[in-house]
């Protein structure tokens, strides 16, 4: 990454891990951090950490134990009709929506090659490599990559998701709509897109 | 040597219109700045230009949101604009940019507004959609223009139609058994929780209107005396003083909708979204009979709608404003047919009997429907008085109303079938939509 990109990105990118980290309890940290500056990599793993570490929580925490261990609610895809939990990659892509609606400079997504809804398949040449790479590396390394859509350029990091509960290979291995019916914990199921604008 | 004329002419005629149109500014009729015919959706605001328009009359997006944004987040809306600010849906806004509401929806553009103010043809799911037959080989057959005509797709409000809960309400009977009915505990809840708010303990309070204004034995008194408002104290200035007046100058006659907002505020507000309010809810003048675009009787042209022209001023009687009220006013088909229709007659028999409770059908009970509302953990019931809210498009009325007595099948055919909504559903459905088929043939494969 040259030089000028990495300064554009200082501002935008210190802001939003000083959001981060101060969602963390990390303040004075994140003040240290500014002035170092961060490329859109680094950006985007930490925003990651975040996302993952949230998914994880709602997954593990949430949803396995009130459904399948403790047995006192269940989590539905009609979760309000059913009066139900959202299912996890529904809470993922609803704070997505949010936060792709108040427009902060960057979008994240979850993508599979085995998508329920066809909509979340790959689209773009960069998620189709992207999910192929994790794939074939079992979700070990992420995906870096640079993309032109529309008007603007794109950093695009690809993570790696995965079924880490019963309750995430059931539901997709017994979905009607779905392409794949024999995922195991520990599968890579999908990614977590996310991407950045930077300059062209 | 040419002639001058022509052009002098045509400079003196430019500087003519020129000064007309400034002078027409300072008109109370600025109807002749309308660009063309405005959608009944919005026709009876067309005057109010700031109500859409930026002071340079660019087109304020959103101001749309302002009106429909609760609207379409409680349809859990289909298509919502984050869905297309997306990155990497930048292909499919470079054929169609739904992230503005006037990119389907174009006012003052009568010659080519479909159903639902829809302004681009009506294949549009094409643009994103185009492969949906390798997806559904089901839907390979269909058209692209059938998707939001023929009963099956919305844009927006999918709430009735999506794919699961077809399937969830298969092979339901057509018409249920009345134990099924839950409209009557809803409405008891309601009444219940009103109760709560406002009945007083102390009885009805002797009336405080100034003695020029106070007849004991007349009807206001008299009627008022019978209310619930009376039996909750809401006495006379509570209603006919301004919340800052204090004093007899103060004194409202007749009472405005601000009046009965202070106690009615989910009411009122629907009321001021529908077709009955919206104008107030622009401090315009109120709606009139003869401005509305739907028939009307001839008896109450002019007549000017406010909360008590349904209610009626003292005696507030629901019953009046669920029937007797409607069709004072409304003469179209469907509502000149409602006294024939196995509608009416479970109303008709309600009132006649105890024995049938809350099996009747009023034209409120479709289009000023009971709504279930949670705030803050604590949960309401009130009467929806935006009529808007469950018609269009009219699926939208089967979860709010239909279901409570038909099945889902019986109430996408009966809906999606003109002739038999003008007729106030007399007989049965002559249209049969395919997509509950579809969900039927998929559950029956899985």
């Amino acid at each position: 990454m040259n030089e000028n990109l990495r300064n554009k990105l200082t501002l935008g990118g210190s802001l939003a891990l000083a959001v981060i980290l101060t969602a963390c309890g990390g303040t004075s940290t994140s003040t240290a951090t500014v002035s170092t500056g961060i490329t859109p990599q680094k950006m985007a793993d930490a925003l990651h950490a975040v996302m993952e570490s949230d998914r994880t929580v709602y997954t593990k925490k949430v949803v396995n134990r009130l459904q399948n261990e403790q047995q006192v609610i269940k989590a539905s895809e009609h979760w309000e009709d059913d009066k139900a939990l959202p299912l996890p990659a529904q809470m993922f892509r609803m704070g997505a929506e949010m936060v792709t609606a108040k427009n902060v400079g960057f979008t994240y997504g979850l993508l599979s090659k085995w998508p329920v809804n066809k909509q979340n398949a790959p689209k773009t040449e960069i998620e189709k490599q992207g999910l192929d790479f994790i794939d074939a590396n079992g979700g070990t390394e992420p995906f870096y990559g640079e993309e032109t859509l529309g008007d603007s350029k794109y950093f695009t990091a690809i993570y790696a998701d995965v079924g880490v509960v019963t309750a995430c290979v059931k539901c997709h291995n017994e979905h009607k709509d779905s392409p794949k019916t024999d995922f195991k914990i520990g599968d890579v199921m999908g990614g977590v897109v996310i991407r950045i604008p930077v300059d062209s | 040597m040419k002639s001058n004329t022509p052009w002098i002419l045509w400079i003196c005629l430019s500087l003519g219109l020129i000064v007309y149109f400034c002078l027409q500014l300072k008109s109370s009729d600025q109807s002749i700045y309308l660009p063309g015919t405005s959608t009944d959706g919005h026709y009876q605001i067309e005057l109010d230009c700031s109500a859409c328009h930026t002071p340079l009359m660019g087109i304020n997006e959103q101001s749309c949101i302002d009106c429909h944004g609760a609207d379409l987040t409680s349809a859990n809306d289909s298509h919502p604009k984050s869905k297309f600010t997306d990155p990497r849906n930048a292909d499919l806004l470079g054929k169609l940019d739904a992230t503005k509401c006037i990119t389907c929806h174009i006012e003052h553009r009568h010659d080519r507004t479909h159903a639902m103010g829809l302004t681009i043809p009506e294949d549009y799911c094409l643009y994103c959609h185009e492969d949906i037959a390798e997806e559904r080989v089901s839907h390979k057959s269909y058209a692209f223009n059938s998707c939001a005509t023929a009963g099956c797709h919305n844009f927006h409000d999918n709430t009735a139609l999506y794919e699961d809960f077809l399937a969830k309400h298969l092979d339901e009977p057509d018409f249920k058994e009345p134990t099924l009915i839950m409209r009557g505990p809803l409405k008891e809840r309601m009444l219940k929780s009103e109760v709560a708010r406002f009945l007083k303990p102390d009885g009805i309070p002797a009336p405080d209107a100034p003695i020029e204004h106070l007849d004991l034995s007349g009807s206001a008194h008299r009627d008022w005396l019978a209310t619930a408002h009376a039996k909750a104290g809401v006495n006379c200035s509570d209603c006919h003083v301004s919340s800052t007046g204090t004093n007899e100058s103060d004194w409202n006659t007749p009472v405005s909708h601000t009046s009965c907002q202070k106690c009615h505020q989910d009411e009122t507000q629907g009321w001021l979204k529908g077709k009955h309010g919206m104008r107030l809810a622009q401090s315009s003048t109120p709606m009139t009979t003869d401005n509305a675009r739907l028939p009307m009787n001839p008896n109450t042209a002019h007549k000017s709608l406010s909360c008590t022209s349904c209610h009626g001023a003292h005696t507030f009687d629901t019953k009046q404003a669920s029937v007797t009220s409607c069709l004072e006013c409304h003469s179209d088909e469907h509502s000149k047919n409602y006294v024939s229709s196995p509608h009416y007659e479970l109303w008709r028999t309600e009132q006649d009997s105890d024995a049938t409770p809350y099996r009747g059908v009023s034209c409120a009970t479709c289009h000023l429907p009971l709504v279930e509302k949670n705030r803050n953990g604590e949960s309401t019931v009130h009467v929806e008085h935006n009529q808007n809210w469950n018609l269009e498009p009219n699926e939208k009325m089967i979860r709010s109303v239909c279901l409570e007595c038909h099945g889902l099948e019986f109430s996408i055919d009966a809906l999606a079938d003109p002739d038999l909504i003008k007729t106030n559903f007399q007989g049965l459905p002559s249209r049969h939509v395919e997509s509950i088929d579809l969900v039927r043939r998929r559950t029956e494969e899985k």
